[in-house]
């Protein structure tokens, strides 16, 4: 089973400057790191292959630099590489990014054969986890979003289940082989990688493909051309206030704290899957 | 059986990533090793940066590292609480090709030096640890990683893994420091406009200044302050022996802070949005401490074996050096297949005919004269200040009276005689 993992190579997010003026990001300032969500997803894959076989692949569309982030999914154990990168991708928005990905994934069906595609559950640098969708809705296969275990794959009746995340918990899903999937950090926890594998990254180019290597691309879909999506405005997220400070004796700070947490149980509740 | 090098490289500072740049860049197959998220991400050092050794290296270097500014001046103070004597040294030669020394942020300048290492061919594998030297009847192999499959061979490992250097002392090569051996550092990259710090050091854009501090910097303590300009930023920081710190019960961020807080230092740093804190162990011990150099098999470099100048504050040239000496002896002992401890031996007797072994003997007993006799910073210093208060305030006293209330005042603590034994004493340490 060939399993397909779509990747991004996003500013760490967690260090990264605002730029006070444009509200934008100041992705000069952060270092570039492989989205983490995606690196669950070729986690995953990498785990499917050991019990099912096959080949995981991943692919990017970036900047050379995005080299890098492949990279980082053959040290998770990734078996190959896929760059698209093409001035003429520049500026693209998610449909115009899932539709390059899309014919990129459509050439490595016809190439490889593509029995899964995984994918992070959205990149930490837009939050908008709208591409996976989009590739799926492309490749007329089903998008399941929010994937926090692979149940069950069964590869003669071409069916799988999964549990996907939700408010008050999880659904668990039944759906057909191929599939996609948009993967939560819950799904596993990313291997330290194995040394062979760290040496075989080091040294792994990934084959990087341009627009012209595509077949049929419809250039008024690709990059900014292709993007509609406009930025109206933006602005820092209001800062929340009202906290309640617990202050007293440890026993009157522990009371409070023992019936605050009963009333509202809501803030606690666990992550999907577990018991609220 | 895994995978086979010439050469494993453990740790891509100044020392390991030279040797790794040597080999590769002479056919070997390497291997660099660093435990960091990328080399530099975990290497400090005040930022000066010297020319000579790394040119020998990559000649013209500065046309492409990431450097911050070229020293045109360096200047030393002598502080007392309210005062400093002064003296420095601008030449604006200093600022034109080929440079003396520079200003670097250890962060982006170890990156771009083993971004090099790998292109002349060497495989960099970062975020890993080596745990131990793998040793086979006496002789090291290889070394094992704290990952899965971690084990990697090769005809030599030199350990360029930094002042602790665990896998020299697991080796038997040197025993754990001791507190005198080792000075502690901290400091601060500080956030400032370039025009500010060409204004408050006058300075234009592309030159730099250095300033090393003594006496109140450390609280008269063995040790120094420092101030070093970068582009946009300055770096701040304080160092002394650990002894020191452990007797005087110092917390390293109280020196720090004090330092910052100086009043001959606060205009300098004032308004500098704080961008990195930094703190490591410098190896301090100097020519008394070198640990076995080489083994069967193993040869060490750089901080690893203790190669830092603490007079002059020179370390990462003394690393590139060693890490560059290494890479020829592996070279060499590559054509005769043997790399037994006898074959490697050439690169001991080749640190110590090269300006590294005899600067370090040059300033052998220097760190203990000025450890064992705390008078000169913490004495002499602020008698520097007062004499100079002396001779210069004008209060209608006629001067050869100054200079003999002056002469009474610098003898008065240790009498005429004990005064001049120090001085020989100084001048013997440094000699």
């Amino acid at each position: 089973m060939n399993i397909l993992v779509c990747i991004k190579q996003v500013p760490d997010t967690k260090i990264i400057k605002v730029n006070p003026k444009t509200n934008t990001l100041d992705r000069s300032s952060a270092p570039a790191i492989l989205n983490p969500y995606d690196a669950h997803a070729v986690q995953e894959a990498v785990r499917l292959r050991g019990e099912h076989g096959g080949k995981v692949i991943v692919l990017s569309m970036g900047p050379p630099t995005a080299r890098m982030a492949i990279r980082k999914c053959v040290e998770i154990g990734a078996d190959e590489g896929y760059l698209i990168s093409d001035r003429r991708f520049a500026g693209a928005d998610t449909l115009a990014t899932s539709y390059a990905l899309y014919k990129a994934i459509e050439k490595l069906q016809k190439q490889e054969g593509i029995d899964l595609v995984l994918c992070g559950k959205h990149a930490i640098d837009g939050d908008t986890g709208q591409t996976g969708p989009g590739i799926a809705r492309r490749l007329e296969i089903p998008p399941i979003t929010n994937v926090i275990k692979v149940d069950e794959i069964n590869t003669e009746s071409g069916e799988m289940k999964v549990r996907r995340k939700i408010e008050n918990g999880y659904e668990v899903i039944k759906t057909t082989i191929p599939s996609l999937l948009t993967v939560e950090k819950e799904m596993n926890e990313v291997a330290y990688s194995p040394m062979p594998n760290m040496m075989r990254a080091a040294r792994y180019e990934p084959t990087v493909w341009t627009v012209d290597d595509l077949d049929d691309v419809d250039i008024k879909q690709l990059g900014l051309k292709g993007s509609p999506t406009i930025v109206g405005r933006m602005w820092p997220p209001e800062k929340s206030s009202g906290a309640e400070m617990i202050e007293g004796t440890t026993k009157e700070q522990v009371d409070r704290l023992l019936s605050v947490t009963l009333e509202k149980r809501e803030l606690f509740g666990v992550k999907g899957g577990g018991k609220a | 059986m895994s995978e086979k090098f010439d050469l494993i490289v453990v740790g891509a500072g100044p020392a390991g990533t030279s040797c790794a740049f040597t080999a590769a860049k002479n056919g070997l197959k390497v291997l660099l090793i660093e435990r960091g998220e990328f080399p530099g991400s975990k290497n400090v050092m005040g930022g000066i940066l010297y020319r000579k050794q790394l040119e020998e290296i990559i000649p013209e270097f500065w046309k492409e590292a990431p450097i911050e500014r070229p020293v045109v001046e360096q200047r030393f103070w002598f502080l007392d609480k309210e005062s400093m004597v002064t003296t420095s040294y601008k030449g604006l030669e200093w600022g034109k090709e080929p440079y003396n020394n520079f200003t670097v942020l250890r962060a982006k300048f170890d990156k771009w030096f083993a971004d090099k290492a790998v292109e002349q061919g060497a495989l960099l594998i970062n975020e890993t640890v080596v745990t131990e030297c793998i040793v086979e009847d006496g002789k090291v192999v290889g070394v094992r990683t704290d990952r899965p499959d971690g084990e990697v061979y090769a005809d030599v490992v030199v350990l360029a893994d930094g002042v602790n250097s665990l896998l020299a002392k697991q080796l038997g090569f040197h025993k754990e420091w001791k507190p005198n051996e080792v000075a502690l550092t901290v400091m601060e990259v500080l956030k400032l406009p370039p025009k500010t710090i060409n204004e408050r050091f006058n300075v234009q854009d592309n030159q730099g200044v250095s300033v090393e501090m003594f006496g109140d910097a450390t609280h008269g303590l063995l040790g120094t302050g420092f101030l070093y300009t970068n582009k946009d930023s300055i770096n701040v920081g304080v160092g002394t022996t650990l002894s020191s710190m452990i007797k005087h019960k110092l917390k390293p961020h109280e020196l720090l802070e004090h330092v910052k807080n100086h009043p001959m230092i606060q205009p300098y740093v004032e308004g500098g949005e704080s961008q990195e804190y930094l703190a490591h162990l410098i190896p301090e011990g100097g020519y008394n401490t070198v640990p076995k150099l080489v083994g069967d098999g193993v040869i060490v470099t750089g901080d690893a074996a203790q190669f830092v100048n603490a007079i002059h504050r020179e370390g990462s040239n003394m690393a590139m050096s060693s890490g560059k000496i290494a890479a020829e002896t592996v070279m060499k002992a590559k054509e005769t297949g043997d790399f037994s401890e006898r074959s490697l031996d050439s690169y001991r007797t080749e640190i110590y005919d090269s300006f590294i072994g005899k600067d370090l003997k040059k300033y052998k007993d220097a760190a203990h004269t000025f450890e064992e006799n705390p008078q000169y910073f913490k004495e002499y210093v602020p008698m520097m200040n007062q004499a100079m208060n002396t001779f210069f305030t004008v209060d209608g006293t006629p001067k050869w009276e100054k200079q003999k209330k002056i002469m009474k005042k610098m003898t008065a603590g240790r009498g005429k005689i004990g005064f001049a034994k120090d001085m020989y004493r100084a001048w013997k340490a440094v000699k």
